[in-house]
């Protein structure tokens, strides 16, 4: 089975801190990390290769610098790993990100697409039903669970607002995976030898024949026109120390005058 | 790419440079350089006193905004009941319809829900765009996304609002990219420029460490989710005249490769998280599985839903299902008390921005009192155990 985990490079969004004075972002010594949610996606490939044999190829689109993640994807297990990137990319929305994986998901051929439920620093959760609708292959999104029935056919469990669904799907398939699916592993001394030794030439516009004006600015529709801060919590509230059950009853008194209650 | 900088306008000010979320501006012989890093997202633009950073922007030759008209809102239900944020993108699209002097659609799919178009209707709408067939009985993202991009090649609107729900969150990007138009996920703001009737969508990014609005220009129609529990409720009056329409849309090739096996409703009980005004969290403070049964049992008693910060899902004290924070679940209740939870950013991410934050916690160091509205420092257990007995004799 060909696997393909898409994977995204993204600053650690739990790390990044606001300058008070400045009210602007503090990037400098905020790590970059692969998105939480993609290490479970790459896990899951990785355990599907184990039981039905195959190859995981990791998938990101980025800067040059993005290639360090797919050094960690191929330390964790991966067999091999494709980085777009171009001048040409920048810009992009999920649209057109999502039109440029798929475009390079059909020049490297697949069975299987996994990817995460979203990425924490656009938390948009739409590139992988996009990549799905340009590849013309079904979608299930939040999945916790994933077997493989037949060849070409696929169970999995998806998450619902109110509980979870069984699906049956006929591959070849795009998955959004959520945390509950698996625990990932760690990075075998094996894969980082190997993730090592790797050099990745990256794939252009050129490579995956990628028409222009669906890629980087060109292809999106959507536009930032401002950033801004959010308004900050105040740390106004009142705290109260001392006895929990004056304190209980104190609070219980607060949220009736609240309509709480 | 990046945004260019008009050199004999710059005036070497540097307030271009803090503005940057991305540190891709500096300052070089007195005029501000923008390097490699930088993501266009015009932050900078707006900045600059001499108006001298420009983005490089051109109208496409597929520009079709003339066509659009109208704003409709997607009324998803389940088991023939119109799910809760679809009354607050009725407020909200309403509003918005007003200011453009355009009408209000609903566009309801499902197997013997003609009756909902009604509520639809008395809480807004002035179209109901009605799609009854078995087909549509479970939502499915495959017959979803066909029927309605008939339906907007069709009737073309100019604006489709989604609820972001697990649904919503699925539909709306295979839909956006079948119609090749711009989606904007997660939106807690909407306003309109009436002029040029472009929607204007603000949503949190960077797990909530800032703010974007973000435009769809050329393309139509514009597309959003919006957060649930955000926007206000529109009120419901029998009064109110609109019209049902029955369209057909021919749905010969849907190529259906997924089918439902099964499905089950947890936590039928509990409120769902995300529709829920009140919400009570634990965290490990708590100390045991066992302790959990006060998050629960306060809950019931404010007739609140349950949630946990990973720790203690990760212990296996709660469910997944019930995780709040960047790997979770982001909600916006109008109560969210936090039971032992010490605060972490990655849990802040999923909750403050709920109304009224309160905190128990035996550390008064714990960051979640920086956020919290209301605090106790003390042990969650004798605390939870003392607010429970009060609210059982107030009954």
């Amino acid at each position: 089975m060909r696997i393909i985990v898409c994977i995204k490079q993204v600053p650690d969004t739990a790390e990044v801190k606001i300058n008070r004075e400045t009210n602007t972002l503090i990037r400098e010594g905020v790590p970059s990390i692969i998105n939480p949610f993609d290490l479970h996606a790459l896990e899951e490939g990785i355990r599907i290769r184990e039981k039905h044999g195959g190859t995981v190829t990791a998938l990101t689109m980025g800067p040059a610098q993005a290639g360090e993640a797919l050094r960690e994807a191929v330390a964790l297990g991966a067999d091999d790993a494709v980085l777009l990137s171009d001048r040409a990319f920048a810009g992009a929305d999920t649209l057109a990100t999502a039109y440029t994986l798929a475009k390079a998901a059909e020049k490297i051929g697949f069975d299987l697409i996994l990817c995460g439920r979203q990425a924490i620093d656009g938390d948009t959760a739409q590139v992988g039903p996009g990549m799905a609708e340009c590849l013309a292959i079904p979608h299930v999104t939040c999945i916790r669970r994933l077997a493989v029935t037949e060849t070409e056919k696929f169970r999995v469990e998806r998450m619902t607002d109110d509980g979870y669904e069984t699906l049956e799907v006929k591959g070849p398939a795009l998955f959004t995976v959520i945390r509950e699916i698996n625990t990932p592993r760690l990075p075998s001394l094996r894969g980082m030898l190997r993730a090592k030794k790797m050099a990745f030439e990256p794939w252009t516009a050129a490579t995956i024949n990628a028409e222009a004006e669906r890629i980087g600015l060109s292809g999106s529709p959507t536009w930032v026109v401002k950033v801004f801060n959010p308004p900050l919590p105040d740390g106004q509230g009142e705290v109260w120390q001392g006895d929990s059950a004056e304190n209980a009853a104190k609070l219980i008194a607060v949220l009736r005058e609240r309509q709480f209650v | 790419m990046s945004v260019s900088v008009r050199i004999d306008e710059c005036n070497g000010c540097a307030d271009c440079v803090p503005s940057c979320p991305y540190g891709a501006i500096s300052m070089e012989g007195g005029s501000a350089v923008v390097s490699a890093e930088c993501t266009m997202c015009g932050a900078c633009v707006e900045v600059c006193p001499q108006n001298a950073i420009e983005m490089p922007q051109s109208e496409p030759a597929d520009s079709d905004t003339a066509s659009g008209h109208g704003i409709w809102v997607f009324a998803e239900q389940r088991n023939g009941e119109i799910a809760s944020v679809v009354y607050e993108l009725l407020e909200a699209g309403r509003k918005l319809a007003d200011k453009i002097g355009e009408e209000l659609g609903a566009v309801l799919l499902g197997k013997g829900i003609a009756g909902a178009a009604d509520k639809l209707i008395g809480c807004g709408a002035d179209k109901v765009f009605l799609l009854d067939d078995t087909q549509f009985e479970y939502y499915r993202d495959d017959h979803f996304t066909a029927a309605i991009a008939a339906l907007v090649r069709a009737y073309r609107p100019n604006i489709f609002l989604f609820g972001a729900t697990t649904n919503g969150r699925s539909l709306a990007p295979r839909l956006a990219a079948r119609l090749q138009t711009g989606l904007t996920a997660d939106c807690t703001e909407l306003d309109i420029d009436v002029d040029r009737k472009l929607l204007l969508q603000t949503r949190p990014a960077l797990g909530g460490n800032i703010m974007a609005t973000i435009i769809c220009q050329y393309r139509r129609p514009q597309m959003a989710t919006v957060r649930p529990k955000v926007f206000p409720r529109a009120e419901y009056d029998p009064g109110r005249k609109g019209e049902v329409v029955a369209p057909e849309i021919a749905l010969t090739d849907v190529d259906t490769r997924v089918n439902i096996v099964g499905a089950v409703t947890e936590a039928s009980d509990a409120m769902r998280l995300d529709e829920a005004d009140i919400v009570v969290a634990g965290g490990r403070g708590l100390g045991s599985a066992e302790n959990y049964r006060l998050v629960e049992e306060l809950a019931a008693l404010l007739g609140g839903a349950t949630a946990a910060s990973r720790a203690i899902v990760d212990e296996g004290w709660a469910p997944y299902a019930s995780q709040v924070g960047q790997t979770g679940k982001t909600i916006t209740p109008k109560l969210y008390i936090a039971c032992g939870i010490s605060g972490a950013v990655q849990h802040l991410i999923g909750m403050r921005s709920a109304a009224t934050i309160v905190a128990i916690n035996k550390n008064p160091e714990a960051p979640i009192f920086s956020v919290a509205h209301y605090g106790i420092v003390g042990d969650v257990v004798e605390v939870l155990t003392e607010m429970i007995k009060t609210l059982k004799k107030l009954k």
